[in-house]
């Protein structure tokens, strides 16, 4: 009986019954669509951001301590540690080595500048030399360009960037550049060695007060062969969740099955801990900047999609609402009736919310499916990549969706309680 | 000596400054047939309502079936409604989409449990057993009339209420409706009917007249009963 009169009151009320479907269909998708976006979002948003730079730099261990202790970051004077440059290609035999798309290795140090022609006295310059464009043949026969070029993407240079195997170009910082006078095609001394000024670029921080070169040309300069003092490595990640946060404070903490999955993913922090496997006394740590800037940029697409989703649902409970309510008025006689008969309140506002969680049902169903379309579509024009559907949505929608279409009621179940037999039953 | 089925002790219903009830009392025993008149506004309804467990008197008490009904709460006055008061109105109030037959199963669904056979034979006893799976629009007003009685007496109520139950009828469904009414009173059923024509009201074995919220006459017509019904039934 119940459900009889709950599917022929569906059916004799369809235009109201459709219009709460839709705009379950609307609400839904709409949630459905963004909590998709949300959750598949991190992955996407990460890969994006791997063209700003380098996500971890690998130091010696003592001087990665320095760097802790005092903040000191271009260590110059404490930075008498060194990695070996023989080391560097270790990266690509990582676990991960697959996710580590370019890298260079940095030797840091101070050399006396001298501008010959002109009669200025000899300054201290910080120098850098690195890989530019750096052809390797790994062990395993791969082949493999990297070095700083690919990661200074963002570098205005005017002139030309060096050429790797040319030992007597530099690059000058356009501050420094500025500060000595310098321009493109001067040559200048380092520690006594000649140099062609090739280029200048602006990085926007530290780095336009230093002079850069090869990896080769530095060593020479610093008298330093076959070492280095950083890497800088870009590294595609997968954002960190709670076994990555407890991984990356103590691996040991770790069960042996949580140390399994965590090595297996490619976590910041597993990558790291991979790095220092092979890197002899290195120490990789993300680069905070970067890592900030990924999770700021996250938590407002998390917080735009959060907000979306309550407003929607804000939307969907008033006009449910103004549905339900209508509907309810409309049948006070009936309702009123099945009182006079003997329907216990609870009862009569059953056979309401029934209605609407039924018609809700079919809509929430409907606009489940619609959302996850959204969702792709989404994926497909920002993103430009497919969407991993999270199965927790569909839980996540419909809790909200019971919830909403409850509070919906609420009005409507107070005008039930409220409605006299006598007022409805006795109208001429 | 029948027993009271229902007693009224100085029951008043105050609306602001008008009395629609003025300190009314009133035995009904069981197995009685009672018409109330009175002109429009003299609190015929109002009466009904109260009597029928969907109102509270403002002062006075109720007694239905040995039970004080004038303090109860609204839930024990639905528990009490379903299972001792049978209800008929004006406007029928049928449920539209629901056939004869179904309007029937859904008091019975409130009370206990839908039996579609004893609803059939609710049916039959009002002579509409071939007109159970048609809906109310399908039915005349005499026949929609008569859905409600058998609606109204599935659950074996105590009393059967009508509020004007055949304002809205032709003479013919009218004689119809009464003739089902005397049937229920020689099976014992108790009858508390409002009504507005004399011929019904004259039927009844007893008839009081309201006006102005007062029993202004209270009339025995047992005298007269057996000849009111021999007169129909020519
Ligand atoms: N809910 C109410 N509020 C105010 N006045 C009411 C209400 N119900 C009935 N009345 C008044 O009480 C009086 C009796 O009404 P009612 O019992 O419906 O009369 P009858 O059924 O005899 O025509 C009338 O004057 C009517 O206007
Ligand atoms: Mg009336």
């Amino acid at each position: 009986m119940f459900w009889h009169m709950v599917f022929k009151t569906v059916i004799r009320q369809k235009s109201k019954m459709l219009m709460i479907a839709f705009t379950v269909i609307l609400g839904v998708s709409l949630s459905t669509a963004m909590m998709n976006v949300m959750l598949g979002v991190g992955d996407k948003v990460n890969r994006e951001l791997k063209v700003y730079g380098a996500n971890i730099t690998v130091r010696h261990k003592d001087a990665a301590l320095m760097n802790d202790l005092y903040g000191l970051n271009e260590g110059v004077g404490v930075n008498d540690k060194f990695l070996f440059e023989e080391d560097v290609l270790k990266l690509k035999t990582i676990f991960w080595g697959f996710n580590i798309l370019d890298f260079a290795p940095m030797l840091e140090g101070k050399a006396v500048m001298n501008l010959p022609g002109k009669n200025s006295p000899a300054v201290d310059v910080k120098i850098n030399g690195t890989w530019i464009a750096k052809h390797n043949t790994l062990s395993t026969g791969e082949e493999l360009d990297t070095g700083l070029k690919a990661l200074r993407t963002w570098w205005d240079v005017k002139g030309e960037w060096l050429n790797e195997s040319r030992d007597d170009e530099v690059m000058f910082g356009n501050l420094l550049a500025e500060k000595s006078g310098v321009k493109i095609g001067d040559v200048i001394a380092l520690n006594g060695r000649n140099f062609i000024v090739k280029g200048i670029f602006t990085d926007g921080g530290d780095a336009d007060e230093e002079i850069l070169m090869t990896l080769a040309a530095a060593q020479s300069v610093l008298k330093l062969s076959g070492k280095i003092s950083s890497i800088e490595v870009s590294a595609l990640t997968t954002p960190d969740n709670d076994l990555a946060k407890k991984a990356a404070q103590n691996p040991k903490s770790l069960s042996p099955d949580e140390y399994e999955t965590w090595y297996c993913t490619a976590y910041v922090s597993a990558i790291c801990h991979q790095i220092q496997e092979v890197i002899r006394d290195g120490v990789a740590k993300p680069v905070r900047q970067v890592a900030e800037s990924e999770g700021t940029i996250l938590n407002k697409t998390t917080l735009l999609m959060i907000l979306i989703t309550i407003l929607s649902s804000i939307g969907s409970a008033l006009a449910i609402s103004n549905l339900i309510t209508a509907s309810v008025i409309e049948r006070s006689q009936e309702l009123g009736l099945l009182k006079a008969l003997g329907a216990y309140n609870w009862q009569i506002a059953l056979l309401v919310l029934v209605e609407v969680m039924i018609t809700g049902l079919f809509g929430g169903i409907f606009g489940y499916f619609l959302g996850i379309g959204f969702a792709q579509v989404i994926g497909q024009t920002v993103f430009g990549s497919y969407i991993e559907i999270a199965q927790m949505v569909i839980l996540i929608v419909g809790v909200i969706l019971f919830f909403v279409t409850l509070a919906g009621s609420i009005p409507a179940i107070r005008y039930l309680m409220a409605l006299k037999p006598t007022e409805v039953l006795h109208g001429k | 000596m029948s027993k009271q089925i229902l007693e009224l002790k100085n029951v008043s219903k105050i609306y602001g400054s008008l009395k629609a009830l003025a300190d009314i009392n009133l035995k009904v025993n069981a197995g009685d047939w009672l018409s109330i008149m009175g002109p429009s506004g003299s609190g015929k309804t109002t009466m009904i309502n109260i009597i029928g467990c969907m109102d509270t008197p403002s002062t006075g008490s109720v007694i239905l079936d040995g039970v004080d009904i004038s303090r109860e709460n609204a839930s024990s006055l639905t528990r009490i409604r379903r299972d001792k008061i049978g209800l008929i109105f004006q406007q029928f109030h049928l449920i539209s989409y629901l056939t004869a037959v179904e309007n029937v199963m859904v008091a019975q669904y409130y009370h206990s449990m839908p039996d579609e056979a004893e609803a059939m034979e609710a049916l039959e006893k009002v002579g509409l057993k071939d007109r159970a799976r048609h809906l109310p629009a399908q039915l005349s007003g005499g026949e929609q009339q008569r859905v409600c009685i058998a609606r109204a007496l599935i659950n074996s109520p105590e009393i059967l209420l009508g509020d004007e139950p055949t304002g809205n009828l032709d003479e013919e469904n009218e004689g119809i409706v009464v003739d089902i009414f005397r049937r229920l009173h020689d099976e014992g059923v108790t009858i508390i009917i409002v009504t507005h024509d004399p011929e019904v009201g004259d039927v009844a074995q007893r008839k009081i007249i309201l006006e102005h919220g007062r029993v202004i006459q209270d009339i025995d017509q047992t005298s007269t009963f057996g000849q009111a019904l021999k007169i129909h039934h020519e």
